[in-house]
């Protein structure tokens, strides 16, 4: 009989294979349990938008740190994960948004990040398909975009894990030193009371239409539909594949809400640019994020020898990166890169 | 607009289904994305009428589809009918061998469309291969185009073919006016190619030939996708049915191809009895046994599976080879990993590929059904 691993990673999207990889890096014997594919859950259901966002303190500070792990991690990445270090540009549609872009340029260079506002000429020089009049926007140089399910896979080959592709129904079953819960939305399934929400969003795929937009794109208002806790919102967010595809977001509604948003989400996008609208639309679906009551994740000790690393909403693969650093560092005892205590799980106790 | 009877697809099984529909009802709609009713086999002249009564609708995709039922169309909104009728056809079988997305190679019946849409082949030197009674229908109409048919390669050896013509006698009538309008062209059987670079066809057997296009078609793929976006069972790939071909949806019925490749005669029994049925009228009894004859017959051999060098490309629209599909073990781990079937065909041509060489089978059918322009998936623009 095989000697029991010192981890058991539950979930093989994004999260659960980062987290594999990191605590193989620090030696660390390592299985992966999944009842599905590797990186065919949420991962494959995103945009794989690697993205600092500024909402607040704890956030900025774990993106930030993860985007510098996936800049560090590029070389090493197969040509199929299409690392592409495209940057991101805010679009501001009034002179209200273009303060809000000064204000988060201020934050940006505070800390370090490269970024660049536009005026309205510039912009359009940049996405000659937004509509005109709008006010401007801001290019994050660092940002990226990565095709998720490779580099998922990418990670688990590289942890050397075994993965098991099985159903789990108790965490206290599985034989191991410490046993992760990586299972994104569904983690309520495995942790009763947990205070993580499914998420729906909407997305579309276009036919191939190159250079119809270079950056991902992402209106100023977007932090307010991320971080809002209004039950149904859209905002413009449109990203270009490789291929010339276009990905077309965004949606957010919790699991009570039935009425669809593809076509408000839709609708955003060709308020913003026009052109979309003859864009042929090859494919639309649906995934879940998992929402927490702050919008941060849940990292680290949940009880006894059980973790958890779940709850990224929107941000599951830009972070799944340091979500592994530190998750890795609160099971074997040694010091988070950056501070642990904004993620610990019982923050919503009592 | 609301109908009692839609019927989706004008060719001979859905024409047939109108027909007997609109001997009860005076409120059936038939649906084609094509300019004329016919469908493949009778592009253009069919030899049945759109009823009296019947309305048609030509070029008109449908793009969704929803119980109760609501299909939505590109360019017609949304249409409501309390009873469906699928006659959606069938479509190409490629097999990937050295060279098959080589500019000059095309599908036989898509090679055909093309003439009859004024590509000219006067004086072109085309082989048709692969399988099945399409490939001379397909080799009699170039022909007639003015073609040179250099050769007809059929995979199925003759010692199934002949026993197969001499169950169904009826159809060898057919069968000889073909090829009476194919006197002194090659029919190959047991034969296909392996091969095609820079004009030139090899042959399994070793015989090279040199031509300007070559035409194959391996078969036919039932259209199920409608089907499977309602919810309909399938059985081994094809629509079930029962004896009134209504599907395991009560109020879906299902004619033609999608429930098992027959041919016309088929298509024609089975639009019937799907018009009769979903308009409440006595039904005749199907006949059976062709079906699994003509699939018995025209069985593709395991060889034809090995044709494809590494490097050799499955998916087109992704561009991905068949070594980079190996690794995997299923359709949907070959289709995250690597984008097999994602682009614009969403796997119509490279999941029956795959079924063949991997044993892989297709998962299910996401919207649209067809792309369309984005704006046409507002909800607002199909209010009816």
């Amino acid at each position: 009989m095989t000697p029991s691993p010192d981890v058991m990673i539950v979930g093989a999207g994004i999260v659960g294979a980062a987290c594999a990889y990191e605590l193989a890096r620090a030696g660390a014997r390592v299985e992966v349990i999944d009842s599905g594919l590797p990186g065919g859950g949420a991962t494959a259901a995103g945009m794989g938008h690697l993205v600092v966002l500024d909402d607040n303190e704890a956030e900025l500070t774990l993106t930030k740190y993860s985007v510098g792990l996936w800049h560090s991690l590029a070389k090493e990445l197969p040509a199929a994960a299409e690392f592409w270090g495209c940057g991101t540009v805010w679009v501001a549609a009034d002179e209200v948004e273009m303060a809000g872009a000064r204000a988060k340029l201020s934050v940006y260079r505070q800390h370090g990040l490269a970024a660049e506002l536009l005026d309205e000429r510039q912009l359009y020089e940049a996405e000659p398909n937004l509509r005109a009049g709008l006010a401007g926007g801001l290019l994050v140089n660092g940002d990226a975009m990565v095709y998720a399910p490779v580099a998922t896979r990418f990670l688990l080959e590289q942890s050397k894990a075994k993965v098991t592709r099985a159903a789990v129904t108790s965490l206290d079953d599985l034989k191991a030193g410490a046993v992760v819960c990586a299972t994104g939305a569904m983690a309520p399934a495995l942790v009763p009371g947990l205070r993580v929400r499914p998420r729906k969003g909407y997305l579309a795929i276009t036919d191939r239409y190159p250079g119809f937009a270079r950056h991902p794109l992402v209106e100023l208002g977007y932090l307010q539909s991320a971080h809002g806790d209004s039950n149904e919102s859209v905002a413009f967010n449109v990203q270009p594949r490789p291929t010339g595809q276009l990905l077309i977001g965004s949606s957010r509604q919790y699991e009570d809400a039935t009425a669809s948003l593809l076509e408000p989400m839709l609708e955003r996008a060709f308020a913003y640019m026009p052109g979309l609208r003859a864009c042929s639309v090859i494919r639309t679906w649906t995934g879940f994020r998992a929402s927490t009551p702050d919008k941060l994740p849940m990292i680290g000790r949940l009880r006894d020898r059980v973790y958890l690393a779940t709850g990224h909403e929107g941000l599951g693969v830009t972070t799944s990166l340091g979500t592994a650093k530190i998750l890795a560092a609160l099971i074997l005892g040694y010091a988070p890169p950056i501070p642990a205590w904004p993620y610990r799980v019982e923050r919503f106790d009592g | 607009m609301k109908f009692d009877v839609v019927i989706l697809g004008a060719g001979p099984a859905g024409l047939a289904a109108a027909r007997a529909a609109g001997r009860r009802s005076a409120s059936v709609a038939l649906v084609d994305d094509n300019v004329t009713a016919g469908g493949q086999i009778w592009r253009g002249a069919p030899r049945i009428a759109v009823p009296a009564g019947v309305r048609f609708f030509p070029q008109t995709r449908v793009f969704d589809l929803r119980p109760g039922f609501t299909l939505l169309t590109e360019s017609h909104g949304a249409m409501e009918a309390s009873r469906l009728i699928l006659a959606t056809g069938a479509r190409e079988l490629f097999l990937p061998f050295p060279g098959w997305t080589a500019p000059g190679v095309f599908g036989a019946g898509g090679l055909q469309a093309l003439v009859k849409s004024g590509l000219p082949v006067a004086g072109k030197r085309v082989m048709v291969a692969g399988s099945g009674p399409l490939l001379l229908a397909v080799a009699a109409a170039l022909r007639t185009a003015g073609a040179r048919v250099v050769g007809i390669a059929e995979q199925a050896p003759l010692g199934r073919i002949v026993p197969f013509l001499a169950k169904y006698p009826a159809k060898l009538p057919q069968a000889f006016a073909l090829r009476a309008r194919l006197v002194g062209v090659p029919y190959w059987t047991g034969t296909w190619p392996v091969r095609f670079a820079e004009g030139m066809v090899t042959l399994s057997g070793g015989r090279t030939v040199s031509v300007d296009y070559l035409a194959c078609g391996f078969g036919l793929v039932p259209n199920t996708e409608a089907a499977q976006l309602l919810g309909c069972r399938l059985d081994d790939g094809f629509v079930a049915v029962d004896s009134r071909q209504e599907t395991s949806v009560a109020g879906v019925y299902c004619a033609g191809e999608p429930t098992g490749i027959g041919g016309l005669d088929k298509a024609l029994e089975d639009g019937e009895r799907a018009g009769a049925a979903a308009t409440g009228q006595a039904v005749n009894p199907s006949r059976g046994a062709f079906v699994r004859d003509l699939a018995a017959a025209f069985h593709l051999d395991p060889r034809l599976f090995d044709l494809a060098e590494p490097s050799t490309v499955v998916c087109r629209c992704e561009d991905v080879s068949c070594a980079a599909l190996r690794p995997y073990r299923e359709w949907r781990e070959a289709k995250l990993m690597t984008r097999c079937g994602m682009g614009p065909c969403q796997g119509r041509i490279c999941g029956p590929i795959t079924n063949c060489l991997l044993g892989w089978s297709a998962e299910s059918v996401r919207r649209p059904l067809v792309p369309v322009a984005a704006e046409i998936l507002l909800k607002d623009v199909f209010e009816p």
